[in-house]
């Protein structure tokens, strides 16, 4: 999408400001679920979003395809999508192209066109780039310079699905009842100073990583140049892409433990980390030291996702709400607890975490053993 | 909606009900004279409590929505479940009770009125409770508190059990930071470096044990433990050492 | 030769009140005051009067009253009285004229074209008296990325040296000879108790200030007065002086007259004579001759310390910068227009150097544009007033301000320029024993530590304000400022939007 800030911000504000109800919800063993738990969840919580964006994320969606990018674009108009199809074709070895199934819904007005494509690499990336770096340059370059065009989910076996609307009337468009997935989040949006457009909603998302985020981030000035130097466009203009951008910084590129990313982001304090024993200390103080430029500052939480782990974070003292509930292998994160309970009634045990502290479901573990390693690891 | 009659205690079914006719239908049968109402099936609907003035008990089943009880005066709520931020925000007078755990802000500046909690609360519980007149908030939490609890209390008694600590010890960072009224008894063991700087520390007096043998026997019939058991391990009296504690801080 | 130039202020001295005490008299070091033997009266030189307010502050009936000479040149804009006076200076002398302090000239100050953010609704303020409010800065090299070992979490990055400063202002390099050795003593007390870091300047650190090498920056300038491998360790930061934003590209003299016995010992020079500061440094001629440098003080002080460089902020101030922290400096100092100094012909100080917040935002941006902005601590100074001072600086993406005649304000300097006249009544600028008692390091201490203290508390306000409660948070986020009165191209570069966009 050509000027896809002015497009997203049209005020040409700081940022986009925008409040929000999230949800997260994992089967750890990675068995598959509908997604109609999630949608009445998030429906739950409508009054915290204003009907100006709602969206979905979800790991294990396409299985037959699963070792094939995914990627789901919308189109403002038809010359688009042809001009896009021909990039595709250019750029990638298209597999399978197909519009995505939609309803109509008596909410949804001036629905963009939805595609989806699986696509491979093939041999059209540089032989120096790994494919996941040429599908991000390629994302990059579609999203900032192809015009009317957004491309919105680019992972394997994963998909976003997002729009203008309230969570819940975002689900029945898409038919999202009828995916099952073994993670799936959720976002109701309340921005401030956007009209909404369908690329603006939650969950944003680059490859697998997908981030649903409620809050304001003050230190997105500071952040936002930090990510610069390494080479990240922030062409949303929007606190929660900054987020997407510092994690897959650390992670994939830094190749930092989630469980040091999150003090990183957000960082025990000073005096805090005065207390640790030494070698914890040192840690902590290092990462503090030289990552201090990506410390998320002002009220947030956050649910990050990719395959194999969910993780909810929230700042240091805690400024936006978050709730944890575990039943079995299911791991949940919720904005209100309320909703927890209205998908689940009998709990194993719901909790809130401190400011600052990780929440991890991890495939393959069950949740609470991926919970309690973090509590009471290395890094606490 | 259906006309309300006069009944002395009506139950409502909440599933699906957003909070606005919920509020309202207890508006209407609290000015029809009902004296106690038990509300079934609540799933986050805020407000229940608020607006509604008259000596009423409100028994809820369920997770309760933020700001449950805000503004409140003279209605007794018995929560079976656990409430979330923000109750009892700001409350003038009633009462709230709840069998289970609550989330952030509980009692937000709140001026009078009783909040029991059997278990754990989120953060900055009790914060800026005040007194006014013959009017003294009290919070007694069964569990622990996360952090900033007490946090720039100015009046009131807040009460800390830990009963659920099993030998652990409290971890609630910043305790009655910013403290300038009220008093905090604290069961358990909190080191130095987790209170404000505002707190001072002592032992319990009479008048202190007097007012604690009180509350604790309170939320001891309300949660079916035994008062004495609990009154027995040793409590920590947080006060504030300052009325003032900015008097020194600004230059002219 | 008879001179033309009037005085500048008058001594009005109420009769009724006068109580012929002579205080004033022993408290003016100009001999403005003086005592009439013959008639029995203290009487004024007018014309020796500086306006530095010792005789009126210290007069026990307030009989004083200094006042402007209201005498009135014809109206021309072009020539003031300041361009007539200082031409008959020369006139007469045939001379340099030479001042003191900093550039008092109508420039723009940038920090008062800048305006911060606060926090409403979408976003809560936090509460700096309640809530946790972290002002720590580490200043030294840090790496691109942290590495650890996946399975241990052991950290596998060692970070160069790094220091720690409770909040992020320093005293600026005030050199002991300019400055009497109770100033220094006073500035490392300070540093010391709050937490953060005093620079000798380059005139040596007195035996006696040894045992606050933890809270010292050594300089090394190109006099090398009182520099030796003890000197270098003792200190937690080394700086290299290049240059200074009174008088960017020229050296200076303290004038024999300042030379003491301690402040000889002190430099490692013979008493009575001048102590001449090279314009340039000797072995650099150029950046490669810099990182020859720096690294002759690592190998001397073992890689142990942070080495700063400090240079006066000038027209290409960015390619410096970039040129320094390429070479290998851990710390980088911009002083700026307005810095201060002992003494400075007029001409230069006046004339030379640009505005520290335009050099601040133009290097700030090119570090990061070249990817080597968290290589080098950046550290500026010249000017600052106040604590909104030092937090625009750090928005605008200073690591740290040094602040230097605010600090001597705090121990008593009136701002009269008349530093490079070592007659300095207020006992500050001066080796004159009978003077420089005037400063009791105790008070001159509580009187720093207030003033930071007091800073500190005002800059956690303003954070608290914009929803931020690590200063790391606000470093180089110029989102949170905004621009009143400015052009655009000023707005370009300090990297700002303008109020109300």
């Amino acid at each position: 999408m050509k000027n896809i800030g002015k497009i997203h911000n049209p005020y040409n504000d700081d940022k986009v400001i925008d409040a929000c109800s999230i949800f997260g919800m994992m089967d750890t063993s990675g068995k598959l679920f509908s997604g109609e738990g999630i949608i009445k969840a998030i429906a739950n919580m409508h009054d915290r979003s204003n009907g100006l964006g709602g969206g979905f994320a979800i790991y294990g969606l396409y299985p037959e395809y699963a070792d094939l990018y995914a990627f789901h674009i919308m189109y403002l108009n038809q010359s688009a999508h042809n001009q896009t199809e021909c990039f595709l074709k250019t750029h990638f070895d298209v597999i399978q192209a197909e519009e995505i199934p939609t309803r109509p819904t008596e909410s949804i007005l001036n629905p963009p066109l939805m595609w989806r494509y699986f696509i491979e690499v093939g041999n059209h990336k540089p032989e120096d780039m790994s494919d996941d770096d040429y599908i991000v340059a390629k994302v990059m370059q579609i999203n900032t310079i192809l015009e009317d065009v957004f491309v919105f989910s680019s992972g394997k076996n994963m998909g976003v699905f997002k729009g203008v609307g309230y969570p819940e009337d975002i689900a029945a468009y898409f038919c999202l009842e009828q995916y099952r997935g073994y993670l799936w989040t959720a976002h109701g949006r309340f921005p401030t100073n956007t009209p909404g457009w369908w690329g603006g909603s939650h969950p944003f998302s680059i490859l697998d990583w997908t981030v649903v985020h409620n809050g304001e981030i003050s230190s997105y000035g500071i952040n936002r140049r930090y990510l610069e130097q390494s080479g990240y466009q922030c062409t949303m203009q929007t606190d929660t892409e900054v987020v997407a951008y510092a994690v897959d910084l650390l992670v994939r590129r830094h190749g930092l433990p989630m469980e040091l990313v999150a003090k990183i982001l957000a960082p025990p304090f000073w005096d805090e980390i005065e207390r640790q024993p030494e070698r914890q200390r040192d840690l902590l103080k290092t990462i503090r030291q030289v990552y201090g430029s990506l410390l998320l500052n002002g009220p947030f939480t956050v649910i990050i996702a990719h395959h194999g782990e969910m993780i909810g974070l929230t700042d240091r003292i805690r400024l936006r709400p978050l709730a944890v509930g575990e039943k079995g292998d299911v791991l949940y994160l919720s904005s209100e607890e309320s909703a927890i309970h209205l998908i689940c009634s009998d709990l194993d045990r719901v909790w809130t975490p401190v400011g600052g502290e990780l929440v991890i479901g991890k495939l393959g573990k069950s949740s609470r053993t991926g919970i309690k390693k973090v509590i009471t690891g290395a890094i606490r | 909606m259906e006309k309300v009659e006069n009944v002395s205690a009506v139950k409502i079914d909440a599933s699906n009900v957003h909070y606005r006719q919920l509020n309202a239908r207890l508006r209407e049968l609290v000015a029809a004279n009902t004296q106690k109402i038990e509300i079934r099936n609540v799933f986050g609907q805020r407000y229940i409590g608020t607006g509604l003035n008259v000596a009423v008990e409100i028994e809820i089943f369920g997770t309760p929505g933020n700001d449950m009880g805000v503004f409140m005066d003279a209605v007794r709520l018995i929560v079976h479940g656990n409430a979330q931020d923000g109750c009892g925000n700001t409350m003038n007078g009633g009462e709230i009770i709840i069998h289970g755990r609550a989330g952030d802000t509980v009692g937000l500046s709140a001026r009078g009125g009783s909040i029991f909690v059997r278990d754990s609360v989120g953060y900055r519980a009790g914060i800026h409770m005040k007194e006014y007149g013959d009017q003294k908030p009290t919070l007694v939490i069964g569990g622990t508190a996360q952090d900033f609890l007490g946090e720039y209390m100015a009046g009131g008694v807040l009460v800390l059990l830990g009963i659920n600590l099993e030998g652990d010890t409290h971890k609630a960072r910043f305790i009655g930071t910013g403290m300038h009224g009220g008093v905090i008894y604290l069961r358990g063991e909190v080191e130095g470096h987790q209170l404000g700087k505002e707190v001072g520390t002592s032992e319990l007096n009479e008048n202190d044990q007097q007012t604690l043998t009180k509350l604790v026997t309170e939320f001891a019939n309300h949660f079916g433990y035994n008062a004495e058991d609990l009154l027995r391990q040793k409590f920590t009296k947080l006060y504030p050492k300052y009325l003032r504690p900015y008097g020194q801080l600004y230059t002219y | 030769m008879k001179t033309y130039v009037p005085p500048k202020f008058m001594i009005i001295r109420d009769p009724a009140r006068c109580i012929q005490c002579q205080i004033c008299v022993n408290q003016c070091s100009f001999d403005a005051n003086y005592y009439d033997i013959e008639d029995s009266e203290v009487r004024n030189r007018d014309e020796n009067c500086v306006g530095c307010h010792r005789c009126m502050t210290f007069c026990p009936t307030r009989a004083i009253t200094i006042t402007k000479n209201p005498l009135e040149y014809r109206e021309n804009y072009n020539w003031r009285s300041e361009d007539i006076e200082d031409i008959w200076k020369q006139a007469e002398s045939g001379g340099v004229l030479l001042t003191g302090m900093g550039n008092d000239k109508g420039y723009p100050i940038y920090w008062d074209h800048l305006l911060l953010n606060a926090s409403q609704v979408t976003n809560p303020s936090i509460d700096p008296l309640r809530e946790p409010m972290e002002l720590v800065t580490y200043l030294g090299k840090k790496p691109d990325r942290v590495r650890i070992d996946r399975d241990s979490f052991d950290l596998e990055t060692e970070l160069a040296p790094q220091v720690k400063l409770n909040l992020p202002v320093m005293f600026s390099a005030m050199s002991y000879g300019a400055v009497s050795l109770n100033v220094h003593k006073s500035l490392a007390q300070a540093a010391t108790e709050m937490g953060i870091l005093w620079n000798t300047g380059e005139g040596g650190l007195h035996h006696s200030l040894y045992k606050y090498g933890n809270n010292t920056i050594v300089q090394v300038a190109s006099g090398r007065f009182g520099v030796h491998a003890q000197y270098l360790n003792v200190a937690r930061v080394v700086e290299i002086k290049i240059g200074q934003g009174a008088k960017p590209g020229i050296g200076g003299h303290l004038p024999a007259e300042k030379v003491t016995a301690e402040v000889a010992l002190t430099r490692m020079i013979p008493r009575g004579t001048d102590a001449l500061s090279p314009a340039p440094q000797h072995d650099i001629y150029s950046i490669e001759d810099l990182a020859q440098l720096v690294y002759a003080l690592k190998e001397a002080t073992n890689y142990t310390k942070p080495i700063s460089v400090k240079i006066a902020a000038v027209h290409n101030s960015a390619a410096i910068a970039s040129g320094m922290v390429r070479a290998g400096a851990d710390i980088i100092v911009l002083d700026g227009l307005r810095g201060a100094t002992g003494a400075a012909p007029k001409v230069i100080r006046d004339n030379v150097g640009i505005p520290i917040e335009l050099a601040l935002a133009s290097v700030d941006t090119r570090l990061r544009q070249e990817g080597i902005r968290n290589q080098a601590s950046l550290v500026i100074s010249g000017g600052i007033r106040n604590s909104g001072d030092v937090i625009k600086a750090i928005a605008l993406g200073a690591d740290a301000v040094n602040i230097g005649t605010a600090a001597l304000i705090a121990l008593g300097c009136h701002v009269c320029q008349q530093c490079h006249t070592g007659k300095c009544a207020w006992g500050i600028c001066t080796s004159n024993l009978s003077l420089t008692k005037r400063i009791n390091p105790e008070i001159g201490a509580r009187r720093l530590s207030n003033l930071l203290r007091g800073w500190s508390l005002e800059i956690k306000d303003m954070l608290g304000g914009l929803g931020i409660n690590a200063l790391e948070s606000l470093r180089g986020n110029r989102l949170h400022l905004r621009g009143v009165g400015l052009t655009d191209t000023e707005a370009e570069i300090l990297g700002v939007r303008m109020a109300g966009s």
